[in-house]
């Protein structure tokens, strides 16, 4: 662990109300709260792409997100998926990482320590291969200084066993949503997969058993094969597809489970810029995430704050809440 | 070693470069020079650099190069690429005076030359080791192979240093000795201060195994497909005894008994 990395994010808290508590009186109001979270601005990072926010801070202050979603964190250590994990495609990649991540102890002593302080809201995405695992993390990290969130992560499509199945049915979904909610006080957003042949009964099923929020969408499930080897291309066969190709998909889907439930919804899947962003918000969305994007736009973040910002100002619309959900009743339709 | 090992050097940079010259210097096979100033001043031999495609085309992603010389009192990078598929070719197309966004320098490079050092540049490995071998002027051997002379696109030229000597072999006999760089490293093991390695992996398998039974160090730049370059998406896995590391952040060069290199 590097102690002056931490130093420097410390200092740059300073910087933890731009956008709204200085001089930019006039510049319309991004805030919103998400699932009880308070956030300065609705663009999150997802979780996965952005590991645990120690490398992208090289390349911008944190304290522009309004949250960071860190990576799966599991009770103890997970190795991840046999190379190759990665394959770019039309419009999108796959991966199948397989949620390699350092386990939760090693999470809390050498990654949360450095996200302290860096002006932005800290949601942890949890993952297991039993209830009692998503349990045994939220217990863990309840009351636990720095973490403004949880995201259960019951849609990864990677891993042959445990994940997928919460996911992909009403009653397991309900199952491991009701008792992570008995183990925490934190907001409790809930991460949907789109493998699903009913996404709506999965997002109600979560709701009743006490989600605070829903995510969506996770990755789709796809393969590759390599022609020369005659084999799959990826080391697990089946990867996430992710990118502006899911992109049309994912907003069809916070579309139908934003006009399912009342609780607030966090879109993403593909989203590239300002534009697809608030089309998100329309769809119904009270923020979103970026994922893939930042691998080939760092500066994704940025430019997308910059667009909501300019688009509610020309507008003439104060907040972005004047937007959420719009496209779903526009006006003259019965 | 730590999770969190942090690559030596500076820190990753954003930086919008003027494309210099262009040279396609045998077919299938590009020589870009990028104006570069934050990056030429701080790497070093055996990093890379992630190119950025041009906005509004596929493939998004941005593609990795090892750089193949820099020149901190100009500013200017050098690339080596075969035109392989989509994004190279795209990268290949940009021309003179056009702008390309890169990332770096990222990754862990190659320690110091020894005197004595002996360079294994399998084709296209060869770009990572040019620079390598332009640290120092002590005396050092480049072994150079390929199939055919024609992969062996490194423009002669760009060989010519002070103290170093080049041993060439072709698969077909077609340029140097008829054989590979295996062959070649089996010849000058013995008298070797170090090995420092770029290739494909059943090369980099075979110098890993020739260097230990000899006693000697080695050291060996490994290839793998990458997302972010900068160690956050643990996309680029390579096994390792101690489990999977990150080839964009805990390497790209890694000690050879440190790697486990299949296929």
């Amino acid at each position: 662990m590097n102690k002056k990395h931490c130093q420097a994010d410390l200092n740059s808290k300073t910087n933890h109300d731009h956008g709204f508590n200085k001089k930019s009186a006039g510049r319309p109001d991004l805030r919103v709260n998400l699932a009880g979270i308070d956030l300065a601005n609705p663009i999150l990072a997802a979780s996965g792409p952005f590991g645990y926010g120690h490398q992208y801070r090289e390349l911008f202050d944190l304290s522009l997100l309004g949250g960071i979603i860190v990576k799966g964190i599991s009770p103890d250590p997970w190795e991840g998926n046999p190379p190759p994990r990665l394959a770019e495609t039309t419009g999108g990649m796959l991966n199948a990482v397989g949620l390699q991540n350092p386990g939760l102890e090693n999470f809390l002593k050498e990654d949360l320590p450095c996200l302290r302080g860096s002006g932005t809201k800290i949601i942890v995405n949890v993952v297991g291969c039993s209830v009692d695992e998503y349990a045994a993390v939220a217990s863990r990290l309840d009351g636990v200084e720095g973490i403004d969130g949880l995201e259960l992560n019951i849609s990864c499509p990677n891993v042959k066993a445990g994940g997928m199945a919460f996911g992909t049915d009403p009653a397991s979904t309900s199952n491991v949503v009701s008792t992570v909610r008995k183990q925490t006080g934190l907001p409790l957003l809930i991460k949907l997969s789109p493998n699903v042949a009913d996404i709506t009964s999965i997002a109600r099923a979560a709701e009743e058993a006490g989600a605070d929020g829903l995510s969506l969408i996770n990755t789709l499930s796809g393969m590759l094969i390599d022609i020369e080897k005659r084999a799959p291309l990826l080391g697990n066969t089946f990867g996430g597809l992710s990118g502006p190709a899911i992109m049309p998909v994912a907003l069809k889907m916070v579309w139908q489970v934003a006009g399912a439930v009342k609780i607030p919804v966090l879109g993403m899947g593909g989203i590239n810029s300002a534009r697809d962003a608030l089309q998100f918000i329309m769809a119904g969305a009270r923020a979103v995430a970026v994922g893939t994007g930042l691998f080939y736009n760092p500066d994704l973040p940025a430019e997308i704050k910059e667009g909501l910002l300019d688009y509610l100002q020309q507008q003439r619309l104060p907040e972005l809440k004047s937007i959420e959900r719009i496209a779903q009743n526009p006006k003259g339709e019965e | 070693m730590s999770r969190l090992n942090k690559q030596r050097g500076a820190k990753p940079k954003q930086e919008n470069c003027l494309v210099g010259n262009k040279q396609i210097i045998a077919p299938g096979y590009c020589r870009l020079t990028l104006h570069a100033p934050l990056i030429a001043r701080e790497v070093y031999p055996g990093q890379f650099v992630e190119v950025y495609m041009p906005p509004e085309h596929q493939p998004m992603l941005p593609r990795p190069f090892s750089v193949y010389k820099a020149n901190r009192k100009t500013g200017e990078i050098v690339i080596l690429f075969e035109i392989k598929g989509q994004g190279t070719r795209l990268i290949a197309a940009a021309e003179a005076g056009a702008s390309l966004k890169l990332l770096g320098p990222l990754g862990n490079g190659f320690p110091e030359l020894p005197s004595g050092a002996v360079l294994v540049a399998g084709g296209m490995g060869i770009a990572p080791l040019v620079f390598l071998a332009s640290s120092t002027d002590l005396p050092r051997t480049l072994i150079y192979g390929a199939p055919t002379v024609a992969q062996l696109a490194c423009p002669s030229s760009d060989l010519d240093m002070p103290g170093l000597t080049i041993l060439e072999a072709t698969e077909d006999g077609s340029k140097g000795d008829q054989g590979t760089t295996v062959d070649l490293l089996l010849r000058c093991i013995n008298n070797a201060g170090a090995v420092f390695a770029c290739g494909p992996c059943p090369m980099l398998q075979a110098v890993k195994n020739i260097s230990a039974r000899a006693a000697v160090k080695a050291w060996v730049s490994v290839e793998e497909r990458m997302a972010c370059g900068i160690g956050a998406c643990v996309g680029c896995a390579v096994a390792t005894p101690g489990g999977y590391k990150r080839v964009c952040k805990d390497g790209p060069v890694f000690a050879a008994e440190e790697v486990i290199l299949n296929e």
